[in-house]
């Protein structure tokens, strides 16, 4: 009997907490449906009457199809070739166990405590110089920094998997590519999967390094769009909300049909 | 697969080369031209220890420091106390444990800059309706102030990031071995005494984690500062990240900030290091 009470307890303090949790999101979209005037006269009750007027204007002052499939399409890119140069690299150092592997093993899980505004200054001015200051040295940018824990994470896989696999096949005659990309890239796809939600999560939400990478009118990823619009309507909590609610939808979507898996890969990625 | 193997290398070529292109040559680049008057264009000149010796004397960069030691001592405490208990809570056995989860770790999928503009709008519109409601002064004006606008970041922080923790310290609980609980009720311990004697022991690494993990993160929070509080009121809420970026692209003061990234650089490794290899050590004596 004093279990179930105590069950009941803390069920009951997990309801409150999720109900605080909740509570910035539930203000951010009711206050999205109201009129200006009403955010101003009753911050905290419903809308007096409901207006999808706000996010039309946000919908069009976000050019937010297009600022969408910037993001889809720099987080995509960047996560695939994340995924794939690092399991292979992560192939090649787990199953040659040299000085120089174990050299460049350090060099790339060392290259993690390096926050990002130490290499910030130097990388954008030579990057410029060369020209490269687009979407595609942005994604390379993107390979460089997400390169690290991603390796870390398969190398610790790697170890796991029997050489002789390798072996095996190489005497029905496939040479290296063949073995990683048949044999052993499937046997990653869990930690693919994982890497794959590590690293999506930073790239689409990330702001600073697309600011100073993409800068030009046209190729914003959601946060750059959304700082801009932000600063333009300070003053205006129905429009800035509405963008705000909108630029999170997707992620709630994406949320709503991988919670499993995200929670899982933060879980496996956070604990090895 | 050989060292002198051309497929060893051509695995490794791609990372290797964004490794070295984005990190390491702009690591070593920044570090040579926090020497230098570097200005963004044209030619360094070379001027020794003077960005650094400046740097000590500004008054301004050793605010900024302070306020963000404070502010990651403070948040690493409270996250790691909300993210415990979340933890604990969900590993119970209620029936809502896995609605729970998903929503505690909601925010940790939006980005810090849409954290930080719904929390700006809570703090400044929503609390100011409800300091008008009840008559409570406390409510009114919470990021005008350096203390308020503190604990506003706290609170933005511990929102986001407590969910993330719980995930790290749910993993660990769910390894403690049901038996040996189960064990301890028969012997007569108390729930305390149970989470003192045998769960605490044995989620120990997961401290080395989270620690490791919030303080990391808190020390180079630049996001949610911008979008919650931009510095105000007179930069007195600007923590260091934010503080390079404003000295480098703002004021276009490309050399000292160099310097001062060299700084974080340092602090945030030795920090780092030095809290792993203490928490390695304490492991290994429980």
């Amino acid at each position: 009997m004093r279990e179930k009470w105590k069950l009941w307890l803390l069920g009951s303090i997990g309801f409150i907490l999720a109900i605080l949790w909740l509570t910035p999101f539930y203000l951010m979209i009711v206050n999205a449906f109201k009129m200006k005037r009403d955010i101003f006269a009753d911050t905290l009750g419903l809308p007096s009457a409901w207006t999808f007027e706000n996010f039309v204007q946000a919908f069009e002052q976000l050019d937010f199809l297009r600022t969408l499939f910037n993001s889809l399409l720099i987080s995509g890119v960047s996560v695939v070739i994340i995924i794939i140069f690092s399991a292979m690299a992560a192939y090649a150092l787990s199953r040659n166990k040299s000085k120089i592997s174990s050299l460049l093993f350090f060099v790339f899980v060392a290259a993690m405590l390096i926050p990002f505004q130490s290499v910030m200054i130097p990388l954008v001015a030579q990057f410029g110089q060369f020209g490269m200051l687009n979407k595609a040295g942005l994604i390379f940018m993107y390979l460089g920094f997400g390169c690290s824990l991603s390796i870390f994470l398969y190398h610790g896989t790697l170890k796991g998997i029997p050489i002789s696999l390798d072996e095996a096949a190489k005497i029905d005659g496939a040479n290296r590519f063949q073995v990683f990309w048949h044999i052993i890239f499937p046997l990653l796809k869990p930690m693919s999967i994982t890497v794959g939600i590590l690293n999506v999560i930073w790239i689409w939400n990330d702001y600073l390094l697309p600011s100073l990478v993409i800068g030009g009118a046209g190729s914003e990823t959601i946060p750059l769009k959304l700082f801009f619009f932000f600063g333009q309507y300070t003053k205006q909590w129905h429009l800035a909300l509405a963008g705000l609610t909108l630029s999170i939808i997707p992620v709630i979507i994406a949320y709503f049909f991988a919670q499993r898996q995200i929670i899982k890969g933060i879980a496996d990625g956070a604990v090895k | 697969m050989r060292n002198r193997d051309a497929a060893y290398w051509l695995f490794l070529t791609p990372v290797l080369a964004a490794l070295i292109l984005v990190v390491i040559v702009p690591l070593i680049y920044g570090f040579y031209y926090s020497f230098t008057n570097w200005n963004g264009l044209g030619t360094p000149d070379f001027i020794g220890l003077k960005n650094y010796i400046d740097l000590f004397t500004d008054k301004g960069f050793l605010d900024t420091f302070w306020f963000t030691i404070k502010f990651s001592v403070a948040a690493i405490v409270v996250i790691n106390i909300i993210g415990l208990s979340l933890a604990l809570i969900v590993t119970s056995k209620i029936k809502s444990s896995n609605i729970l989860r998903t929503v505690f770790f909601m925010p940790n999928l939006i980005g810090g800059l849409i954290l930080g503009f719904i929390w700006q709008f809570i703090f400044i519109k929503v609390f100011g309706a409800i300091g008008d409601l009840t008559g409570i002064e406390a409510f009114n004006g919470w990021l005008s102030t350096t203390d308020t606008g503190f604990w506003g970041l706290i609170i933005l922080t511990s929102w986001q990031m407590a969910g993330y923790i719980m995930i790290i310290y749910i993993a660990y609980l769910q390894a403690v071995p049901e038996d040996l609980i189960e064990a301890a009720k028969i012997d007569g311990a108390n729930t305390f005494q149970r989470f003192r004697h045998i769960t605490f022991p044995l989620v120990a690494p997961a401290f080395t984690v989270s620690l490791f993990l919030t303080l990391s993160h808190s020390f180079k929070i630049y996001d949610q500062n911008l979008s919650l509080t931009n510095g105000a009121p007179y930069n007195s809420t600007e923590m260091v990240a934010m503080n390079i970026v404003k000295s480098a692209f703002t004021e276009n003061d490309m050399a000292y900030a160099q310097a001062k990234a060299v700084i974080f650089f340092v602090i945030v490794a030795v920090v780092s290091l030095t809290q792993v290899y203490i928490n390695k050590k304490r492991e290994v004596e429980l």
